[in-house]
């Protein structure tokens, strides 16, 4: 008995520690008031007043942060402009990385090692060196410009840094392991002799992949999917990095909202927000994780 | 020839509606078929018989058209296929391991390939329902794969690959993953399916009395060419090869030089010292050929007392009996140390049979009961 509740307590206590605790601090940050001071918000609790001063503490908050974010049209603007970089980057992200999970799977069984290697080779250096790397390869001067004019193909530099194609490239660039890690997962069990059957049934070999390969590897198409849009909602170094001054991302308004302005209450409701906002696709995903163990217990 | 046996292939009139013309497949340096060449008629169950990789599945996998010949060329119903891709030929596969569509419901497999036809909605449902029914799959019509068991699995492989009716079926080990009785049954159950529907059927297996018991010829395959390939009781009682006596059920093999007396029989020099045996075969042996003599155990007498007229005996020594129920073998150690099997019904109760460990016997056989075989 006490070993079952230790067994269930555990997780518990890790959920409440690292993601509830802090959760509530913040939360209770977004409800106080801006003030000059260190912290740089009111109320702050005030256990030697006793009583009296949990009751100030709780009629010191209020919701008036969460007001202001309906009244600012820059925070709707700046989320609904994540969430459609994020879809966005998604989307090419997905494109780019199943045609390369494909030849992974299809790959010879020797080979597999290595080019799993090569797709986790990158995270083995700084993420911010990489980030920084792609400004050298797109600014003007940069590498990829210095390429194509050598080619001939382009007379005057492209500018691509610092607008919302080098966030896109970023987020693609930075993000695409997490696509091909779970397609690669649910394409290398795919048992070749499907796709005979369904082309001795009369399917082409597209109409194959159409009918069977995708719809078998959906498990894994969402969980990258997931997987890539989850941490590309909230990015703030990629669009402060790569992007321009009108790449409007919510990670960099929260940032402002923290070190520029110092307005930690705001930022903290601008953080709330985003938390709820991602709830939704991360309790889907956890959906779909589970649905896929079932079906392979 | 009477008109009810069906026996395509000994009319010369009748069309083959498979041929394959001198067909070899190499991967890389490995032969896998070598200058194969074979027809296969219309209606008929073919059985592809062989130890594993002699070349079977490739067989079987040229005329889906999972593989090309790398020379020669297979013709279907008198056009050549080779280059032809697997979905626009009239041909569906059974695969080995089902391969079912995990993602889809029974239903919808049987389906799968009727919608890529295009098939009218009224007449799939028709066609789908109609497959279900022979295959006894009603009820898990709604199911997925991994919903039912592996014998009604294995029937809807069977029902997809047969909705599309086509020309030819190939089944590529179909019963390997069921127990005894449950293929027993299955194996009587393809024969009745395949009469019910005159698809001609291509059955790859490695069990002989699978091969026995569905196929009207079986081909005997070694090392990516055919040995044999003729008609059960053919293959049984006349094998051409020792490889294919040997394969097929138990045989005795005794090797020695032959000599001909006319009447188209030879004596068999087997040991010096013993009396030749005496053998009938058409084939013309010359004086001092080596040969082998097959034969099967069940047609060797085995007897207390020296038989009075039979004209190969041989006396030995029972060194073991294999009690099978029905039938009991015995193994007979002559005194050359040679061990032949002889076996016989029991009609008898175990306790008041005659013969049992260490006694002396004797064996003996008609001229007619052995082959003669060059190899
Ligand atoms: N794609 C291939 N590449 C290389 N060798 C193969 C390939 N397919 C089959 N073989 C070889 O060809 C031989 C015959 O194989 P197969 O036709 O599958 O035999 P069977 O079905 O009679 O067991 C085997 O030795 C096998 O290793
Ligand atoms: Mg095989």
């Amino acid at each position: 008995m006490i070993r079952r509740v230790l067994l269930i307590a555990v997780p518990y206590l890790w959920l409440l520690a690292l993601f509830l605790v802090p959760f509530v601090i913040v939360l209770k940050i977004s409800l106080s008031d801006i003030a000059l001071a260190i912290p740089p918000y009111t109320p702050t609790l005030d256990f030697s007043a006793g009583w009296e001063g949990i009751r100030t503490f709780f009629a010191g908050l209020d919701f008036e942060n969460f007001v202001w974010l309906t009244q600012d049209d820059l925070y709707w603007k700046a989320y609904l402009s994540s969430v459609w970089i994020a879809t966005f980057s998604t989307a090419i992200t997905l494109l780019v990385g199943y045609p390369i999970a494909y030849g992974m799977a299809r790959a010879p069984l020797e080979w597999r090692p290595t080019l799993m290697m090569l797709v986790i080779l990158p995270f083995w250096t700084s993420f911010l060196i990489r980030v920084y790397s792609w400004m050298g390869i797109l600014s003007n001067e940069g590498f990829l410009n210095q390429l194509l004019l050598w080619l001939g193909l382009i007379d005057t530099p492209l500018i691509i840094l610092n607008t919302n194609t080098a966030v896109y490239i970023g987020i693609v660039y930075t993000y695409l392991p997490f696509m091909i890690l779970p397609i690669y997962a649910a394409l290398e069990r795919l048992d070749d002799s499907l796709i005979e059957a369904a082309e001795d049934l009369g399917c082409s070999r597209l109409t194959a992949f159409w009918l069977v390969t995708v719809p078998l590897s959906r498990n894994g198409i969402i969980a990258g999917s997931f997987l890539v849009f989850i941490p590309a909602l909230g990015e703030f170094v990629i669009p402060s990095l790569l992007g321009g001054s009108q790449t409007l991302m919510i990670g960099k308004v929260l940032w402002e909202e923290f070190f520029s302005n110092r307005d930690w209450p705001v930022a903290s409701a601008v953080a709330v927000v985003l938390l709820l906002l991602l709830i939704m696709p991360i309790v889907l995903f956890q959906r779909n994780q589970q649905k896929q163990q079932e079906a392979e217990t | 020839m009477s008109e009810t046996e069906f026996a395509p292939w000994l009319n010369p009139g009748e069309k083959p509606l498979i041929r394959f013309r001198n067909v070899t497949k190499n991967f890389g340096d490995f032969t896998a078929l070598d200058d194969l060449t074979l027809d296969i008629y219309e209606r008929e169950f073919f059985a592809l018989l062989g130890p594993s990789g002699c070349g079977k599945t490739t067989l079987m996998r040229m005329l889906a058209g999972f593989e090309t010949p790398t020379r020669g060329t297979i013709e279907l119903a008198g056009k050549n296929i080779v280059p032809v891709p697997p979905n626009r030929r009239a041909v569906n596969m059974m695969f080995q391991s089902y391969a079912l569509f995990p993602h889809l419901s029974v239903w919808e497999n049987i389906a799968f390939g009727l919608k890529r036809d295009r098939m009218p909605k009224a007449d799939m449902d028709a066609r789908v329902e109609k497959m279900l029914k022979l295959t006894r799959l009603e009820k898990f019509a709604q199911r997925k794969p991994h919903q039912i068991s592996g014998g009604q699995r294995q029937r809807v492989a069977l029902a997809r690959s047969l909705a599309k009716a086509p020309k030819l079926l190939l089944l590529d080990e179909p019963l390997g993953a069921l127990d005894a009785k449950l293929r027993q049954d299955t194996q009587f159950e393809l024969m009745d399916i395949q009469e019910k529907t005159g698809t001609t059927f291509v059955i790859v297996t490695h069990d002989q009395e699978e091969a026995m018991t569905v196929a009207s010829r079986i081909a005997v395959m070694d090392h990516g060419r055919i040995v044999q390939a003729d008609t059960p009781a053919n293959i049984y009682e006349q094998p051409n090869s020792v490889y294919v006596a040997d394969f097929i059920g138990d045989v005795n093999i005794i090797e020695g030089t032959v000599s001909p007396t006319g009447d188209g029989k030879f004596s068999l020099h087997w040991k010096e010292g013993q009396p030749p045996l005496t053998a009938t075969s058409d084939r013309p042996f010359s004086a001092g050929d080596a040969c082998h003599l097959a034969i099967r155990p069940e047609k060797v007498a085995i007897s207390a007392q020296e038989p009075e007229e039979a004209v190969n005996v041989v006396k030995g020594k029972v060194l073991d009996i294999a009690y099978l129920g029905n039938l009991s073998t015995y193994h007979v150690e002559l005194p050359t140390g040679t061990i032949i099997k002889a076996q016989t019904a029991n009609t008898r109760r175990l306790s008041n049979r005659q013969i049992t460990w260490e006694d002396t016997v004797w064996l003996s056989w008609t001229v007619t009961a052995g082959v003669l075989l060059a190899e």
